[in-house]
């Protein structure tokens, strides 16, 4: 390991630490077990969220439905899986299926992803405002248990952190298949030549998406407890931040699992520090994207150093 | 070639590839047997890269047979390549781009014999290369990555390798470790595995291979043993015969004051054509960007630019291919012909039309699309773009790639009436012909000037000469 990879998880690590030193400073009280569920607990769907997202990243394409898609799988989760379960794990089933099938196609027929993602944003829209017209819904009492769980020494939201990074992490960097889709990011050509099916891997790594994003949209139900058509619009961008803030790029394969959730902590944790700054919410997206600004600066930086030594 | 040899890894029976009008490979017999260690070599476009990725699978011939004595695939049959532009995923280390190109390691712990692998490959050809398996690639120098590929070539990865190409795999290497690549080439060919190796180096290729094979214009002109050929021999079966090219820039014409001096070396004064010529890839087409972009500003478009550049790679950095004909000649002269910024159609369309004339762009209306010409005709347009401009220097980066030659005919004497008015061109080329048409060729070889040419010089003899290391490979 030589600086500059290391580099890479250092620096979300070290802008959720500053920024969760900033906010405990701010308001000491949010320094035990309740509060920092409260602080972290919309994290929990926004790292899901963001896993996704990292799945397209990090074969070089880019997906601006993530949001519509999440708000969709809410809708469902909130309506269908509460009432005839079978039938909505049969649609939820099937929504993964649409995103690899996604991913052949983009892959196939050469399309840019920007395009096809932003068209099909408007279909999961259309189709989460034909299952939920206006807000409602329930939670499924087991999902809502399951995300109010109160674990021992760490709270919910820290323990579910936890657990997707490392069930990522062994996904997508230690396990052969993310090894090989990564490498499809890194280089498709050579990776082809080896006598791969890129379309299969593309429609993997689409498929694992929306996998992550299913499971965002349930996470996200669980907490909320209602759905609405446009509960997750936020997501996409979100995501693509989270991904970025933890050290990936858009380009080349570079992701980093652990980086992304620390990348989503990050910026949930900003809107709470924020509104501690008793910072009007209409300013609060404005700082979000200054926060995002100041640490790839840090990075650009970081990783100029590194390309000079 | 002996009679008893045992059954060839690869068997080429009149393999033939086009890419539309150009025939890339013209009927290429071949047959490489275990032991083999094959020198291929040619110029330009000699078919050396389409012949490479017929026998790896990359392509598939449009005429004849390839047939491997395994399997139906280079990938079962063992045919692995090294190529010439890098391929490994940066983004991932040592080990894990052994993976990638290594069906069978899968389930838990596929790293520890992936590294050991690699480990393994890189100590036996590149003794004491202090690589780390865990590296990221993008870390590692050229030379490093070019030692990982070749490492990853020879390995086993769960079958064997029986016959590994060699695409210039010494470009990036210093001489030790080259020397070290090649002793492993010769170990290795000892032991029943084949090789093709491609190299500008000629002293390499005499040193490693037991036949070499000449390619040119698609076709095997030449192939022997290598202890029978001599350097020159090699040279002449390269190069076209082209006695009767004297006749131009015979008559030593007057130019004006140098207007182009690179620290590099390159030199042009008012009114010349001057050729950069070499082996692909060597460091032309950088050179010609450089003086380009040192020339231009990346913030302001000037009324009067010093320096135009006309585009080799259309689709990449040519044609505008959404716009009209008219618009993609007129966008250089924009400025010129606008009034409170905005364009005078007037002057536009009357410069579109001069040039289509001028030119010969074949075309009925200079409104229609761009790519309803053909690639030759896309070309004069960038040239017309080019010239329509009052810029004195004029950059070309191989333009008469996949031109056709009625076109290229018109281009050249366009050149020389331009030139003749006081224009001054830099031209690279991947065709010793066109170089040939100069009246001063730079010869590139790794990226610096290898020779000057001037004058009577300027011959395919001494051009190849300069372009390929003539010197032993220590």
């Amino acid at each position: 390991m030589n600086t500059l990879s290391r580099y890479r998880i250092i620096l979300p690590v070290v802008s959720l630490v500053v920024l969760l030193a900033a906010t405990f400073w701010m308001q000491p009280r949010a320094m035990s077990y309740f509060g920092l569920n409260l602080l972290f607990n919309l994290a929990v769907p926004i790292a899901l969220a963001t896993m996704a997202q990292m799945m397209i990243i990090m074969v070089n394409d880019i997906d601006l439905s993530l949001g519509a898609f999440v708000s969709l799988v809410a809708c469902i989760t909130a309506t269908y899986l509460l009432d005839t379960p079978v039938l909505g794990l049969a649609m939820l089933v099937a929504l993964i299926l649409a995103y690899a099938a996604m991913g052949a196609m983009i892959h196939a027929l050469e399309l840019p992803a920007i395009v096809v993602t932003l068209g099909m944003s408007f279909v999961w829209g259309g189709f989460a405002l034909f299952i939920l017209p206006s807000p409602g819904g329930a939670s499924p009492d087991w999902l809502r248990a399951l995300m109010t769980v109160k674990p021992p020494f760490a709270p919910m939201a820290v323990v579910a952190s936890i657990l997707i990074a490392v069930v990522t992490h062994l996904l997508i960097i230690r396990s052969a298949l993310g090894t090989v889709l990564r490498g499809v990011g890194g280089n498709t050509r050579s990776v082809a030549r080896a006598g791969w099916s890129v379309l299969k891997l593309k429609a993997c790594a689409y498929g694992l998406a929306g996998f992550f994003g299913v499971l965002a949209g349930m996470a996200l139900v669980g907490l909320t407890t209602s759905a609405d058509a446009n509960i997750a619009l936020r997501y996409t961008l979100l995501s693509i931040a989270g991904v970025i803030l933890g050290g990936g790029e858009f380009v080349g394969g570079k992701v980093s699992p652990v980086g992304a959730v620390i990348g989503a902590l990050t910026l949930t944790l900003a809107a709470s520090f924020l509104s501690f700054l008793r910072l009007s919410p209409d300013w609060q997206i404005g700082a979000q994207g200054a926060i995002l600004i100041l640490v790839l600066t840090a990075r650009l930086i970081f990783s100029r150093k590194g390309a000079e030594t | 070639m002996t009679d008893q040899a045992p059954a060839p890894i690869v068997t080429l029976t009149e393999a033939k590839k086009h890419f539309g009008p150009v025939r890339a490979l013209d009927g290429v017999t071949l047959a490489i047997e275990p032991g083999d260690c094959i020198g291929l070599v040619g110029h330009n476009g000699a078919g050396k890269s389409t012949l490479v990725n017929l026998i790896n699978g990359g392509i598939s011939p449009s005429a004849g047979s390839i047939k491997f004595d395994q399997g139906d695939d280079a990938l079962s049959a063992g045919v692995r390549s090294v190529f010439q532009e890098l391929s490994l995923c940066p983004n991932l280390t040592v080990a894990e781009n052994l993976r990638i190109s290594h069906h069978e390691l899968k389930g838990f712990g596929w790293r520890r014999p992936a590294r050991a692998e690699i480990r393994a490959s890189l100590d036996e050809i590149f003794p004491d290369h202090g690589i780390d398996a865990d590296t990221e690639v993008d870390t590692l120098s050229i030379a490093e990555r070019q030692m990982v590929e070749i490492a990853i070539a020879f390995a086993p990865r769960g079958t064997e390798a029986r016959l590994v190409i060699l695409d210039e795999p010494t470009s990036a290497l210093d001489a030790g470790i080259a020397g070290q690549l090649i002793a492993h080439v010769k170990r290795f060919c000892a032991d029943g595995g084949a090789v093709i190796f491609i190299s500008h180096m000629l002293g390499e290729v005499f040193d490693v291979a037991s036949r070499i094979t000449v390619l040119k214009d698609g076709k095997i002109v030449a192939e022997s043993l290598a202890e029978d050929f001599t350097r020159e021999a090699l040279v002449d079966a390269m190069g076209h015969v082209a006695a009767q090219e004297a006749e131009t820039s015979g008559a030593l014409q007057s130019f004006g004051p140098e207007v182009v001096r690179t620290p590099q070396g390159l030199a042009a004064r008012e009114g010349e054509i001057v050729g950069l010529s070499g082996l692909a890839g060597h460091g032309q087409a950088a050179a010609l960007a450089q003086l380009f972009l040192s020339r231009s500003s990346a913030w302001r478009s000037s009324k009067s630019p010093d320096v135009v550049f006309v585009a080799g790679d259309r689709q990449r950095d040519g044609v505008l291919p959404l716009w009209s004909i008219l618009k993609n000649i007129s966008i250089s002269i924009l400025k010129q012909g606008s009034r409170f910024g905005l364009v005078d159609t007037n002057v536009e369309a009357n410069a579109a039309s001069d040039w289509k004339a001028r030119i010969g762009i074949r075309t009925e209306d200079t409104n229609n699309p761009v790519l309803s010409l053909s690639g030759g005709n896309q070309q004069k347009v960038l040239f017309a773009r080019a010239l329509a401009s009052t810029a004195p220097i004029v950059v070309m980066d191989d333009p008469m790639r996949g031109v056709d030659i009625g076109t290229k005919q018109d281009a050249y004497s366009m050149l020389r009436s331009e030139a003749a008015r006081g224009r001054t061109f830099l031209w690279y080329s991947t065709e010793t012909e066109e170089a040939c048409q100069c009246d001063r060729v730079f010869v590139f070889r790794n990226g610096v000037i290898s020779a000057e040419l001037t004058g009577a010089d300027i011959t395919e003899e001494k051009i190849l000469e300069a372009s390929f290391e003539m010197q032993q490979a220590s």
